[in-house]
């Protein structure tokens, strides 16, 4: 049983530098299970970098991350990749395989890591495309026939196959029009409830952030500077997100152009 | 009085310059050398990929047959001309289908096919892992729980170990051919005499060396064409840079490897 106490995830301390200044400076966030957690800030604020961290893909200098309680940053290769199976990953990208096509993608995890025969493993990616809006038809495109759009759809539905724990979205409607953005937003507020899953989002999209979020993380320097209920978004009195709001030059962000 | 900086006199700048070439060129040659260390341990745990091997067989292997055939096919046939052009000052043209028979299986076969096979598929390599990088498609793969160790990087190198040998038999058999034509149209040499000699006089290790010396190479240009690929950052300019110098790491490693092995054998036979 899960203690209701223990955060489904949790960063540590968690600090990273490349070249230059820290890009995350003892970094501490955590999302309680089934919530959805939008994490905002300016560019090169350390969002990616902070996901990237949670996925294990990039080592942190300083600081664990925590899944369940269990550090994540500690288990070996094997280990990770078993973990790795109880999350899920939208791209901003979509970082679809090119060379394979939709269903492929979408059932590369089912295919690869658990082995599935072809012929299940293509249900399971049409069935779970379906829960994306995406017609049967499509799943023998490559990538490359496919719109912004639908390949962001692909990527949700390549995210969702394995029923994971914990969805990521890196900038979800980053690159779409408004309206496929809305719809793409929508989808991922359907999928996370109907999967009573976490999620934990990074964008710079506002309109985005209110529509998914449960609640927001504002980081900024490496540093998480706010947190709060995302209804709580418009009446704040913080200067980092009153500035990051109404879009103004003048206020403690420095604007770098 | 001389100018100094943090780092000394400026008179020591050339010799600092050399420091920082050395040790950045030591630290590309262990981290080379760590990649191929991983490499190997990843063909050889338990969880292979065998569609993938079998995808990179083909696009390594088969799909290089007619590159490295002409290649191998002109080689012969110009080294035939070469060899009785300079046999006959010192009559020594007779020997023209043995010297081309050893020249193929022991020098020219492993190591054309290798340059051939180095700008073919050391690039692809370079360049598709470098934009699947860049499109963070190795990382997507590594969150879908699966090693780009293991999935990209082994069958490639499997490819490229077992795809040289076989390739190099083909290429000895092509050059050879290339000679014998060569021999037969252009200098009147019956071509059963031609073939007896070359097996008459070639022995089991001329041929068995080159398809060591095929295998060492097809494992530097997968190891080389996979690491450039996997450490090219930049853009479409970095893979772009990465393709380069897979191809030309690859070509100089070849080249180093072939007189060692060369060395090693003429000490061993």
């Amino acid at each position: 049983m899960v203690d209701a106490a223990i955060p489904k995830l949790a960063w540590h301390g968690v600090s990273k530098h490349f070249d230059g200044p820290p890009v995350l400076d003892g970094f501490d966030l955590s999302v309680e299970a089934g919530r959805s957690l939008v994490i905002i800030g300016g560019s090169g604020q350390g969002k990616s970098v902070s996901i990237k961290i949670a996925l294990g893909l990039i080592r942190p200098d300083a600081g664990y991350i925590a899944i369940d309680g269990v550090d994540f940053t500690a288990l070996d290769a094997p280990s990770r990749r078993q973990m790795m199976g109880r999350v899920g990953m939208l791209f901003q990208g979509a970082a679809l395989f090119d060379s394979m096509p939709v269903w492929e993608n979408v059932a590369f995890r089912l295919l690869n890591a658990d082995r599935l025969p072809r012929a299940e493993a293509r249900a399971r990616a049409i069935e779970t495309l379906d829960m994306v809006r995406l017609a049967p038809h499509v799943a023998d495109l490559y990538p490359s026939d496919l719109s912004g759009g639908m390949q962001k759809r692909v990527g949700l539905a390549r995210a969702i196959v394995g029923s994971p724990e914990i969805l990521f979205f890196d900038e979800p409607t980053t690159g779409l029009d408004p309206i496929t953005g809305s719809a793409i937003n929508a989808l991922i507020v359907d999928r996370v409830r109907s999967l009573g899953c976490t999620a934990v989002s990074i964008t710079h999209d506002l309109a985005s952030a209110r529509t998914i979020a449960d609640e927001i993380a504002m980081l900024h320097r490496g540093k998480v500077v706010w947190r709060g209920p995302a209804g709580e978004l418009d009446t704040t009195d913080n200067p980092y997100i009153r500035q990051f709001v109404d879009g103004r030059t003048e206020g403690p962000i420095n604007a770098e152009v | 009085m001389a100018q100094t900086d943090a780092a000394g006199p400026n008179w020591l700048a050339p010799v600092n310059a050399i420091g920082r070439a050395t040790l950045s060129g030591a630290a590309s040659v262990g981290k080379v050398a760590v990649f191929a260390g991983q490499a190997i341990r990843a063909c050889l745990t338990p969880r292979s990929f065998p569609a993938q091997i079998l995808r990179q067989l083909w696009q390594v292997g088969f799909l290089s047959l007619p590159v490295v055939g002409m290649t191998i096919w002109f080689t012969g046939a110009a080294l035939a001309l070469n060899v009785w052009t300079g046999g006959t000052r010192f009559n020594a043209a007779q020997a023209m289908p043995q010297i081309v028979g050893i020249g193929i299986t022991r020098e020219l076969g492993p190591v054309l096919a290798a340059l051939m096979l180095a700008g073919r598929v050391a690039a692809a390599m370079a360049s598709e892992i470098g934009a699947m990088r860049a499109t963070e498609q190795l990382d997507a793969m590594t969150t879908l729980s699966t090693d780009p160790m293991r999935y990209l990087i082994a069958p490639r190198l499997i490819a490229g170990v077992v795809s040289m040998p076989l390739l190099t038999l083909v290429a000895n058999c092509f050059g050879i051919a290339g000679g014998l034509v060569v021999g037969v149209q252009v200098l009147d040499i019956p071509p059963q005499t031609y073939i007896q000699n070359t097996i008459d006089y070639l022995q089991n290790w001329d041929v068995t060396s080159g398809l060591i010396k095929a295998a060492v190479f097809g494992f530097i240009i997968a190891v080389m064409g996979c690491y450039n690929g996997l450490t090219a950052s930049g853009g479409a300019r970095g893979v772009g840079r990465a393709t380069t110098q897979a191809v030309v790491s690859s070509a100089i490693l070849i080249l180093a490897a072939d007189y060692l092995l060369t060395s090693l054998f003429s000490r061993m036979n």
